[in-house]
């Protein structure tokens, strides 16, 4: 038990921590790999409440997919990041006051839900059930009471995935491309022509 | 020291504050206000994880994974914007952003 607390207490301070360096430091490259390091760490979180699948997911579609996406946006886009950074000491005292009072209300809030509230029934983590491993727990639910869900969050990707390609796919000029419609329009008279070629000027363009 | 659901909140409840601070103190940069954005799905996915659990129903979870969808597909579509804003304009302030409308 007591390693588990300093497990726990290792990974929400990490947490933590990255998370407040990803907004507050200068560079937004290594803004990325906080933001990594901060998903890292929820994902040993997830692994400590017992939701392997969740952890695991955690790792492949963020650090390895949005994460990376994120650090390659940023390598592109060439741009003087210390002109953006301007404003920062402006509402850092007002931000960190509401930041403050805010989290302070919500751990209140969740203490007294957690200790005495709504959630506060069965005092121990789930167990395996009946043998299954969390991930065919889930399974068993998701792809029976929520099917439907299921295919809509796969209409969202394949919509977000067309979105994203219509927003940056770019036809460039200059660049010769098959047009089918002239092809087949072309006869024999539109096809050839006979010029005239003055000696000593060539054809021209 | 037994760790319970309200450790677990008080760091989700931490995690979605600095996201907020995050948006509130880098308004300018947009790929920051992004990623804090990416902060707040995942303080979220952490309560609805340690709630599922001391609950003993995995319906949590789903929803989590759920969100994660959801956070993964805008992540991409706001970047691809970003993307795109930055060929048009040359830079990616948010006060230039205020172009774009209608």
């Amino acid at each position: 038990m007591a390693l588990q607390a300093i497990a726990f207490y290792l990974l929400a301070i990490v947490t933590i921590g990255s998370g407040l360096a990803v907004v507050s430091v200068r560079n937004p490259v290594h803004s990325v790999l906080f933001l990594i390091l901060t998903f890292f760490s929820a994902a040993g979180l997830f692994l400590l409440l017992g939701a392997e699948f969740l952890a695991m997911l955690l790792v492949v579609v963020y650090v390895g997919a949005v994460a990376v996406l994120f650090l390659f946006v940023v390598m592109m886009l060439d741009v003087d990041f210390g002109a953006l950074k301007q404003g920062f000491a402006r509402y850092m005292p007002l931000g960190g006051l509401v930041a403050g009072i805010l989290a302070a209300e919500m751990i209140v809030v969740a203490t007294a839900v957690a200790t005495g509230g709504a959630a506060s029934g069965p005092r121990e983590p789930m167990a395996a059930l009946d043998g299954l491993s969390n991930t065919e727990t889930i399974g068993r639910v998701l792809y029976t009471d929520y099917v439907y869900f299921f295919q809509a969050a796969g209409l969202v990707l394949l919509v977000a995935m067309i979105g994203a390609i219509v927003l940056t796919l770019r036809h460039k000029p200059g660049v010769r491309r098959q047009v089918i419609a002239d092809q087949v329009a072309r006869n024999a008279q539109n096809g050839m022509r006979s010029v005239q070629i003055k000696p000593g000027e060539g054809m021209g363009e | 020291m037994t760790i319970g659901l309200s450790h677990y909140l008080a760091v989700a409840a931490i995690l979605f504050t600095i996201g907020v601070f995050g948006i509130f103190v880098n308004r300018k940069n947009i790929i920051v206000i992004l990623m804090s954005i990416e902060l707040i799905l995942l303080a979220v996915n952490i309560n609805l994880v340690a709630f599922s659990v001391y609950l003993h129903d995995v319906v949590g979870q789903i929803f989590a994974m759920f969100v994660l969808t959801v956070a993964a597909a805008e992540a991409a579509v706001g970047l691809a914007i970003l993307v795109t804003f930055f060929r048009n304009r040359g830079g990616i302030a948010v006060d230039d952003a205020a172009v774009m409308k209608g």
